[in-house]
């Protein structure tokens, strides 16, 4: 795809993302906070908050063909609001920014879609659930059952989602702690939708099945001002567990944070710490290095496992850029999952 | 030697002081005047090529519709399908009596244009929220910023230096709302790289046309006409300009022969003495060629404010005052220069190759009759032509071609038709000396003919384009008389304002006319539709030029539409035909009105079908207003004082009017400038022949005064033989100017222009010239007659003495 130079490219606080959150690390300035009593409501929550300043609609698959080979497949809508003032039509604050991909092991397709808020090019309304921007979607009658679309020049899938599990809340209750001064999201998780679809590649249609984990979050400041970028793992382990740790680099120490599912859904919220990260391996991206081989231990559980990217080059080279893709499991326990990290 | 070949040669010019300046100033003369009009027409050019990059326009396929808008709802299905667009709001918004261009786009999916690179990249880069949302932000060149300085309700404002002047950019979502256009978008652009699957524009949403970018009518085919216009005006100075060198140069070749027999007697080779004069030839025309590169510049520099005047008001076409000095444009200016006087020269040099070694100084004119014969033949030819393109072609180039060949045609058939009147009037010769002057005359006349030529074709494009500009101004004012028709006008902040100012006027006056308007696409272009309230003054005084019965009873009734003369042209519809307004709607034509110095299509239909044809057309924000004539002032100044209005926002139709005449009137500022300019030249053609020819006349002057003719009455034959070449040529030149004028009227500005234009004659213009003529042909025979008179008679005796 050639990346079409837009206007105000650079001015979109949702650069800020690619600089490692840095540009929302002061105050929140007139947005609402996350409120470590919130009490979640669904399907409510599954819509919009437009009074906070960022919020995403974050699903990624890993996924097999049925030629064999492994796929993954990332379908992604942020919101970010301009300032808290909400307004009809053109000016509203509301920007949205779509991102979806597919990672095969030699390839990394992607595509980005902007849009305004207040005209009904993209948003997301939480009952019936949808989620769309341009003809992209994730829709369905409830949050349970999901069908999911996007397109491009080059790639175009189309997948049918099916929750065989409970939501999962992270940090305490879903009040999921980024720093040591405090900065904190809302966030939960759907880890759990057995997938089957299409997905059409320049080389031709390939039809796949797998699993896929959805992530909600939302906040208005959520790093701290020395932190510079993250790294985020979403596994899930061949005997029925999953396990979601990130780790935020900053300049005055890392802060981890993971969550470790029972197959029965059931979670252990770990403080920081816990979770021990190694980089293994560095591969050149995008003309820069970027870890593509890690060694992960969380010790109380009895885990060892190296997690190396199936893909080392799937960059999303989009407006923000950031490192994307299916990551391969192995030592104490086997498996995949997604791995995310920005800030490189 | 070379070196000896070289300081004889130039010798020449030492003792011709004046032959050289008239050669520079005719090599300079051509060459500024045409190099004036290329730097005024590449200046234009790159207004609008710079305006489209600053606006990326014309690079993407464009969507439009047909009825008028697209509404909001329609962007989003597009996109909602898969279509990758970006929204455009475009509009008209008036500011102290200024119309500013407003550009509204989406921000966020329009393409990258540079006036926001320039901002985002600034020392103090806008905060996207500002841009996005309310209030926003305008982006405005510095100049036009001045204009925003202090008025109210306006958001803030951003200058830029990458943006096109007159025209504000902003985002949709401010535009919507200056325009009061909420929901609608004009045009939406095509973005490169669409997805996959799409479903097509025709079931997706039939009412949109999408459009290539050569099928977006731009300012620069708008005004394609306008810059041939000047061109041609340009290639005509030109040529008049050579006349002057090739005149000069003959001379100073005749004059030179001389030197050369000498030289060549003394052993230098012919081809060496052609290489060497070709050498000085080019150099001359070097140099000339700069000079006239400097008056070309500040010619164009003095025009060029005029003519970006004329091009925004008549096509609002973004042209900015200032100058460059840009390299081709002087590679082409010299280039025009040497090849100008190399072909000027080729005839006079090709002669002096073929110089017999010993062939004695005695000089001849070039040209015979056999001569005169050809070129009256290819003359003949040409005017043929001229009927044929006329018979067969459309087009602009086509007229152009037209007029070309009629020009030349004539031109060359000059020198004939003026020996053939002349043996006519020689017959009717009594006396030895009668008889003689006569038969001189016509032995002159080949020598002359060229310098002929040059004033005959400056006589008649003077004559021409004199008919054509006072024809359209005679013709605009009568219209404007029409058009104009209210006492005053005003224009109301917005709908709430006007209903507020007609409620308080209603009881005050005779009528008050809402002027009110749409905009809807035709295959033509943009089509402007207004609705008008029934009134008298429309049944009396407005211009039709073509109608049907009952024409505005059935407006009023809501069968039938009028429409303006560019778009009768261009559609070719007149009364009785059909026009489709949108893909639902059309209505029969009940008539055509004139609409001058409006590029664009225009149709009138009552307000009432206003609003069945177009239901989101914005409540009527202008006004006419109709009361006794005595009673406008005082009622002006009680509007102002009633609701706080700006002086600007009420205007007597007087002011009006003089606005729109000094528009006109600067429309012509270049046309004229020119004409005046290829005058000039031709008189001095004349001059410089006449010079030349001087040198030639004694061993023809010397017999007659050998035989009793004083040089005083010698002197006066001189001029009156110039005096009577120069109103014969101005006599033919008339019927050649009005055909000309004719040509211009019902050809060229039907085209370049879309109206046509009747044509009125101005006998006292006529004979205006006609004297002018006269006194430039004594004036130029004035020189040599004096010289003549002045002659030692010892130089007279020599010509016995040194011939053969």
């Amino acid at each position: 795809m050639s990346v079409r130079v837009f206007l105000l490219a650079l001015w979109l606080p949702v650069t800020a993302w690619a600089q490692g959150y840095a540009g929302l690390g002061g105050s929140a300035e007139g947005f609402d906070t996350p409120d470590p009593d919130y009490v979640f409501s669904f399907p409510r929550d599954h819509g919009p908050h437009p009074s906070f300043r960022i919020e995403w609609w974050y699903l990624t698959a890993n996924l097999t063909g049925a030629d064999g080979q492994d796929y993954g497949v990332q379908w992604t809508l942020f919101r970010s609001a301009l300032k808290p003032k909400e307004q009809e039509g053109w000016q509203s604050p509301q920007i949205w920014m779509g991102h979806a991909a597919i990672t095969t092991p030699d390839q990394h397709f992607f595509d980005e879609r902007l849009s305004r808020g207040g005209i009904g090019q993209a948003g997301v309304s939480a009952q019936p659930f949808e989620a769309w921007i341009d003809e992209w979607h994730m829709r369905g009658d409830n949050f349970d059952q999901l069908e999911l679309s996007a397109n491009s020049d080059t790639f175009s899938y189309d997948l049918q989602l099916s929750a065989t599990g409970p939501l999962v809340f992270h940090g305490q209750k879903g009040y999921s702690v980024k720093s040591a001064d405090g900065q904190a999201s809302h966030y939960y998780s759907q880890p759990s939708y057995d997938v089957q679809g299409v997905l059409r590649l320049p080389s031709g249609d390939v039809t796949v099945t797998g699993n896929a984990w959805l992530d909600r979050e939302w906040s208005s400041q959520p790093l701290a001002s020395d932190q510079s970028g993250w790294d985020w793992f979403s596994l899930s382990l061949n005997d029925g567990h999953k396990l979601m740790a990130f780790r935020l680099r900053g300049g005055r120490g890392d802060f981890t944070a993971a969550t470790w599912i029972y197959p029965d859904g059931t979670t252990a919220t770990l403080p920081d710490g816990a979770a021990q990260f190694e980089v293994l391996d560095t591969d050149e991206v995008a003309g820069r290095n970027v870890p593509t081989r890690w060694r992960i231990t969380l010790p109380a559980r009895g885990i060892d496992v190296e997690v190396a990217a199936m893909n080392p080059q799937a960059w999303m080279g989009t407006r923000f850029e950031y490192w994307e893709g299916p990551v391969r499991v192995s030592g104490s326990h086997a498996g995949r999952g997604y791995l995310e990290m920005t800030g490189y | 030697m070379t070196a000896t070949v070289i300081r004889t040669l130039l010798s020449h010019w030492r003792s011709h002081r004046l032959q050289l300046i008239t050669l520079l100033t005719g090599i300079a003369l051509a060459t500024g005047l045409w190099s004036a009009v290329q730097a005024i027409n590449t200046e234009a050019r790159a207004s609008y090529a710079r305006a489209s990059a600053q606006l990326a326009l014309g690079q993407f396929d464009e969507i439009q519709n047909s009825d008028g808008f697209i509404p909001i709802e329609t962007y989003v299905a597009l996109r909602r399908d898969g279509w990758q667009v970006a929204a455009v709001l475009d509009g008209t918004l008036r500011i102290k009596g200024r119309s500013v261009r407003i550009m509204g786009v989406d921000m966020v999916s329009y393409p990258a244009l540079p006036a926001v690179t320039e901002a985002e990249q600034s020392q103090a880069p806008p905060d996207p929220a500002d841009i996005l949302t309310d209030p926003g932000r305008l982006l405005m060149t510095a100049d036009l910023a001045m204009l925003f300085d202090g008025a109210e309700g306006f958001p803030p404002v951003l200058t830029s230096t990458a943006l096109p002047p007159d025209l504000v950019l902003t985002d949709i979502g401010v535009a919507e709302r200056l325009l009061d256009r909420p929901g609608q978008i004009s045009r939406l652009v095509i973005l490169p790289d669409q997805p996959q699957g799409r479903t097509p524009l025709a079931d997706l949403a039939p009412e949109l046309l999408r459009s290539s970018p050569s099928a977006q009518t731009d300012t620069a085919q708008l005004t394609d006409s306008f810059h041939l216009n000047l061109a041609a005006f340009g290639l005509l100075s030109f040529a008049v300009g050579l006349f002057i060198v090739h005149g000069t140069v003959g001379l100073a070749f005749a004059q030179r022969r001389g030197i050369i027999r000498t030289l060549r007697a003394l052993g230098v080779p012919m081809h060496r003495l052609i290489w060497l004069i070709l050498t000085e030839l080019v150099l001359l025309a070097l140099i000339g060629g700069l000079i006239g590169l400097l008056i070309g510049f500040f010619l164009a520099g003095a025009l060029l404010p005029d003519v970006a005047a004329t091009l925004r008001g008549l096509y609002g076409a973004p042209v900015e005052g200032q100058l460059s000095l840009r390299p081709a444009w002087v590679a082409s200016g010299l280039a025009m220069a040497v090849g100008g006087t190399l072909a000027a020269s080729g005839h006079a040099l090709w002669k002096l190759s073929q110089m017999p070694l010993l062939s004695g100084a005695g000089l001849q004119a070039w040209g015979n009759a056999a001569a005169h014969r050809v070129m009256g033949g290819v003359g003949l030819l040409l005017l043929v032509g001229a009927g044929l393109i006329y018979l067969s072609a459309q087009g602009l180039l086509a007229g152009f071609a037209m007029l070309g060949a009629l020009l030349t045609g004539a031109a060359l058939l000059l020198p004939l038709v003026l020996s053939a009147l002349l043996a006519v009037l020689g017959r009717h010769a009594k006396g030895p000396i009668s008889t003689w002057v006569w038969a001189d005359m016509r032995a002159q006349l080949p020598g002359l003919s060229l310098a002929l030529m040059a004033l005959l074709l400056a006589l008649a494009a003077n004559i021409g384009v004199g008919t054509m500009v006072s024809s359209f101004r005679l013709t605009f004012l009568g219209w404007l008389d029409q058009r104009l028709t209210s006492e005053l006008y005003f224009s109301a902040e917005d709908a709430e304002q006007a209903a507020l100012i007609t409620d308080w006027l209603n009881p005050q006056v005779d009528a008050i006319l809402p002027i009110r308007n749409t905009e809807l696409s035709h295959e033509t272009g943009p089509l402007f539709l207004y609705g008008v309230v029934d009134d008298q003054t429309y049944r009396e005084k407005w211009p039709l030029i073509a109608r049907s019965p009952d024409a505005w009873d059935r407006v009023m009734q809501g069968e039938a539409i009028l429409i303006n003369e560019q778009l009768a042209r261009r559609a070719d519809l007149w009364p009785g035909d059909i026009l489709h307004l949108t893909s639902l709607q059309s209505r029969v034509i009940a008539g055509v009105y004139s609409d001058y110095g409006n590029p664009t299509g225009q149709a009138i239909v009552s307000m009432r079908q206003l609003d069945v044809l177009a239901p989101d057309t914005p409540p009527a924000l202008r006004f006419g207003i109709r009361l006794p004539e005595v009673r406008a002032a005082e009622m002006a100044q009680k509007l102002r004082d009633q609701f706080d209005l700006p002086t600007q926002a009420v205007i007597r139709q007087h002011a009006l009017k003089a606005q729109s005449v000094a528009i006109f009137e600067k429309t012509f500022v270049v046309t004229s400038a020119l004409n005046v300019l290829t005058l000039g030249v031709a008189g001095f053609a004349i001059l410089t022949s006449l010079l030349t020819l001087w040198t030639q006349r004694l061993p023809q002057v010397a017999p007659v005064w050998a035989l009793g003719l004083t040089r005083r009455h010698l002197a006066g034959l001189e001029l009156l033989r110039s005096l009577l070449l120069a109103a014969l040529t101005a006599v033919l030149a008339l019927p050649l100017g009005l055909i000309l004028a004719w040509v211009l009227l019902a050809v060229i500005n039907v085209q370049a222009f879309g109206w046509r234009l009747p044509m009125f004659l101005f006998p006292g213009d006529w004979l205006r010239l006609f004297a002018l003529t006269l006194v430039a042909a004594a004036l130029a025979a004035a020189l040599p007659a004096l010289r003549l008179m002045r002659l030692p008679p010892v130089h007279l005796l020599r010509v016995f003495a040194n011939e053969r």
